[in-house]
């Protein structure tokens, strides 16, 4: 029962913020730095997430070479870079991830 | 490289009779695919995660459906797991969402015109899969038309996708023990990469990019993903002030 609660709160708390600026569009017109702001949204916020997944494992930061995801980022960044293909990106990386797991 | 409408009007020629609104529902699925593939072992590992916790199935699949948030689902069972009180997982998922109002406001002028309905019911599916692949669109094709079916196709991959895998993890984390060390999160990470790198063009957005990673991996151990939010918003105006001065009259 107090499970079914806390997923009635977190659905509360998950939607608001995906819903409130929708509801307010149209209505308020943001300030043009506001809005210039939001251009860089993408690219700060999923840089940040694939920053953290990629370079803390176990909760501590991981320059070595043994930190595979690490790896696999960098080449699938690369391969990013020359080719501009989302699923060639993502094949190369699963590779490389594999293949290091698998024989280093 | 041809474009993924083209290549499916080449294997199924009767898309071309589809009407437009069809054919950018599909569209919008086919382009957010390569992410939900990524998404899928998160999912997996969700419901393994979830069943090795304790947490019933109706519970697991019921807060896969109603919340529909990755990060925010895996926090929560973590803290439920250490007996955490349900106000601190109440507001620590809060915090974590504050990501996806970033999302909903780059996404505000675009839905302005949106009726209500279609806002409301639109606005539950927005994950960063969907966000991502709509802003790409967006980014791509400015002023075409029809982009609450591109988005309805993207969310409800996304959506029978995710409840789909954790479903699939809740059955199989019973029989496939350490399920979870497997290292599948690669996946998400590598497709993140995908995405981001080909809309680093201006040297804005690479100062950005760099901010973006440099901060959040001084800020990791602040509580509560704070640091996440700390660092997108620093890097945000970093980002801004460098187009500001790079641009010589606005």
């Amino acid at each position: 029962m107090n499970e079914w609660l806390l997923i009635f709160f977190m659905a509360a708390v998950t939607y608001l913020p995906r819903y409130l600026p929708f509801a307010l569009a149209g209505k308020i017109r943001l300030p043009q730095t506001l809005e210039r702001a939001l251009d860089y949204v993408p690219i700060a916020v999923l840089t940040a997430i694939i920053a953290q997944a990629s370079m803390i494992r176990q909760g501590e930061l991981d320059f070595s070479l043994t930190n595979y995801h690490a790896l696999a980022a960098l080449a699938a960044f690369l391969v990013a870079i020359i080719w501009r293909n989302l699923l060639l990106t993502i094949v190369v990386g699963l590779v490389c991830f594999t293949a290091l797991r698998l024989l280093v | 490289m041809r474009s993924p409408l083209f290549m499916m009007g080449r294997c199924f020629p009767e898309t071309y009779l589809m009407n437009y609104r069809t054919r950018q529902f599909w569209l919008g699925a086919l382009e957010t695919l390569p992410l939900i593939l990524a998404a899928f072992p998160f999912g997996i590992v969700f419901g393994a995660l979830a069943n090795s916790n304790g947490l019933t199935f109706a519970i697991t699949a019921g807060m896969s459906s109603m919340v529909f948030a990755g990060a925010s689902q895996f926090i929560a069972i973590t803290l439920l797991a250490n007996g955490t009180a349900l106000p601190v997982i109440v507001l620590t998922v809060f915090i974590i969402n504050l990501r996806q109002m970033l999302y909903s406001a780059n996404l505000m002028h675009h839905v302005a015109h949106w009726p209500r309905f279609v806002r409301a019911v639109l606005a539950f599916w927005l994950t960063d899969e969907t966000f991502a692949t709509v802003s790409d669109r967006i980014n791509r094709h400015p002023e075409e038309p029809g982009l609450r079916w591109f988005y309805l196709g993207s969310a409800l991959f996304m959506y029978s996708f995710w409840l789909f895998s954790t479903i699939l993890g809740y059955t199989l984390g019973s029989q496939i023990p350490g399920l979870s060390d497997w290292g599948l999160d690669v996946a998400m990470i590598v497709a993140l990469v995908g995405i981001v790198t080909p809309a680093l063009k201006l040297r804005a957005d690479w100062a950005c990019a760099a901010v973006a990673f440099i901060s959040s991996l001084l800020t990791f151990d602040w509580p509560q993903q704070s640091g996440l939010l700390f660092s997108s918003i620093l890097a945000i105006c970093v980002g801004m002030l460098l187009s500001r001065s790079g641009k010589t009259n606005e």
